[in-house]
């Protein structure tokens, strides 16, 4: 039986099966297929949102079924394990990133506009922060939305924005008082089709290949007033209050990530043969094996105690920087070190190794960089 | 309409499997388990007819608590209960058929609905001793039909057909060479082939839900079943491995070799 950790109980459990199941027929057969092509079909938002992967801390009045962030950690965790860091990426923006300031910050109308249809999968939201000179450094956005009369008019451009090619709804940092510093932020949802707002180019990666990253531009583009969430200048702290979140989750990811690794790794040694024997027989493997599973389990302590410390109300905010730099930086350990125990065959395309460790690699980068973590972590030292 | 339906715990198909140096069994380390995957499709078998014609699922697995895991699968697919018959130790398929016979006496069903297998020991025997103890018609490997050689019969017939006055169950089954279509009268048991249907994933508010459903405990001792088993594995061997092929020069040797080495022309 699946062990759970003392975080997950028996029905979280039951839910991974399910989702192991959904991913290993309808996502991972077709992660090779959807890496070459540089996209993954539209019509897995629709699917997701059928399975209801994408509501589950939602309330139901939109259509989520309120099942709690445990399940969505569950979810997160196998999504890594799906084969394609990009497929992954591009789902979990929905129900992390893009809904998760609508769901927390928005009004009735809002939720009803924008989340629900995310919810069902019918609307593919992104949320829009990084900008050519500014990204985790969020008080110094440029992009700002002068308001006038019934509209705020947004001037701007947005990069690194997953699903921002195909995204209906952008939540979108902006200064709505560009003299106040980070008081001046607000979060303003920006529709698709907006006159103004132009996908200026998708963006070519290392890794995460099947996720759209789009550059975006605004130029005098009007949006509704009533699109603002909450109050003017609240942007800030709101952008932080997601920031959590976001934060659990690419460590989770990575957790998942590093697991489907390591054990197509342990399958590979135990049947490749060198010198007369399996190299798995080879002690220098056993131990390289056994310190890869040792660092994986340590990430995932530390994960896990930010997640109970989180789902169990606190702001656990040095603790979710510690696990997310902690689980990235293992991952792209964990990927290395299983692409040199593949050998030759694990720098050739045949294989998924070279996928994942180049997926593996943003990790340490997306959603605050590793040095920003640690930004974070000595100012909740007093430093 | 109440039917009972069958939930083996069985290694998971895409595990690997290992057998022990000493041939006493396979190795159980690493192994993962699920429900063995007949027993899935009649568990949905089982959750469509119950749609169409009311009633309730009742899902029973043997073995240890490790089994709750199946049923609860099935609690969350839309079973309504689950019997769980604690039992721990060989069993062999008259063992699995005298306690089934027991739960099968005390729930009462109009249909028992199993897999046609397991496929861990592929015995395929429990349905057809279920049926002859209890007396009742046996509709084994049904399976999908896509359609019929008579003129009126042509079109998508569903596999498992209850009668409207509830008394009859026809089934398709998949036989060798062709479909064959009986008429059972009811209760009966039926077994189900691999085509019958595509199971549902367990839903999220199925899995929820699945938590609060009950499962009844039953030992054997306590229905009055001998499990001793009359059959015993004397030994458990991996099929030889597969041998490299070799290439050919031309035509002439490939038909000599086929010929006087393979023996198949």
């Amino acid at each position: 039986m699946l062990s759970g950790y003392g975080v997950y109980q028996e029905e979280h459990q039951a839910f991974r099966r399910m989702v192991r199941e959904v991913i290993a027929k309808e996502l991972r057969p077709f992660a090779r297929e959807w890496e070459a092509a540089g996209e993954f079909p539209r019509s897995l938002f629709t699917r997701f949102g059928e399975l209801g992967f994408f509501g589950l801390k939602y309330p139901e009045a939109y259509g989520g079924t309120n099942a709690g962030e445990l399940y969505e950690a569950v979810l997160l965790e196998e999504l890594g394990r799906c084969g394609s860091g990009g497929v992954a990426a591009g789902l979990g923006a929905q129900f992390t990133i893009a809904t998760g300031p609508i769901h927390l910050y928005g009004t009735d109308e809002q939720k009803r506009r924008f989340l629900a249809p995310a919810i069902r999968g019918q609307k593919i939201g992104a949320l829009g922060i990084t900008e050519p000179d500014a990204g985790s450094d969020v008080a110094g956005i440029q992009t700002t939305a002068r308001r006038d009369g019934t509209h705020y008019v947004v001037n701007g451009a947005k990069t690194y924005i997953t699903n921002g090619v195909r995204a209906d709804f952008v939540v979108l940092a902006v200064k709505t008082d560009p003299s106040a510093g980070q008081r001046g932020l607000s979060l303003l949802i920006v529709e698709k089709g907006t006159p103004g707002f132009t996908v200026a180019k998708k963006l070519d990666k290392l890794g995460w290949r099947a996720s759209d990253t789009a550059e975006l531009l605004f130029e005098d583009c009007r949006v509704p007033a009533e699109n603002l969430l909450g109050e003017p200048g609240q942007g800030f702290a709101q952008i932080l209050g997601n920031f959590q979140w976001e934060r659990l989750s690419l460590a989770l990811g990575a957790l998942g990530a590093a697991e489907e690794v390591l054990e197509t790794t342990i399958e590979y040694v135990k049947q490749r043969r060198a010198f007369g024997q399996t190299v798995s027989a080879f002690q220098v493997v056993r131990h390289r094996l056994a310190e890869m599973a040792t660092d994986l389990e340590a990430a995932r302590q530390l994960t896990y105690h930010a997640l109970r410390l989180h789902v169990g109300g606190q702001y656990a905010i040095a603790q979710t920087s510690m696990a997310k730099k902690v689980a990235t930086e293992m991952c792209c350990r964990i990927t290395d070190q299983a692409l040199q125990l593949h050998g030759g065959a694990g720098y050739m395309k045949e294989f998924d190794i070279e996928r994942h460790w180049r997926d593996a690699r943003l990790g340490p980068i997306g959603g605050g960089t590793s040095e920003i973590m640690n930004e974070i972590i000595a100012k909740q030292l007093g430093l | 309409m109440k039917i009972l339906v069958t939930a083996k715990r069985v290694e998971d198909p895409e595990s690997k499997i290992k057998v022990k140096p000493d041939g006493t069994g396979i190795v159980q380390e690493g192994l993962k388990y699920k429900i063995n995957p007949f027993d899935e499709i009649a568990v949905e078998e089982g959750l469509r007819l119950v749609a169409k014609h009311g009633g309730e699922v009742v899902v029973v697995s043997i073995g240890g608590k490790e089994v709750h895991e199946q049923l609860r699968h099935a609690l969350a697919m839309g079973a309504h209960k689950a019997v769980w018959v604690n039992h721990t130790g060989p069993l062999d398929q008259m063992g699995v058929a005298g306690l089934l016979q027991k739960v099968v006496e005390k729930e009462k069903p109009d249909l028992v609905i199993l897999g046609k297998q397991s496929i861990d020991d592929d015995q395929n025997q429990v349905g057809q001793y279920l049926a002859e103890w209890l007396g009742w018609g046996q509709a084994t490997f049904a399976s999908k039909a896509e359609s019929f050689d008579s003129e009126n019969e042509k079109n998508k017939v569903p596999a498992l057909v209850v009668g409207a006055d509830n008394k009859t169950v026809r089934v398709v089954r998949e036989v060798d060479g062709g479909l064959a279509t009986v008429e059972c009268q009811l209760p009966a048991v039926v077994t189900t082939d691999l085509r019958l249907n595509q199971p549902r994933y367990a839903s999220l508010p199925g899995i929820m839900k699945a938590k609060s459903k009950p499962i009844e405990e039953l030992i054997p001792a306590g229905l009055g079943v001998d499990v001793t088993p009359k059959l015993t594995v004397t030994k458990m061997s991996a099929p030889p491995a597969r041998k490299a092929g070799i290439k050919v020069p031309d035509v002439a040797t490939l038909v000599e070799k086929l010929k006087t080495e393979a023996k198949v022309i």
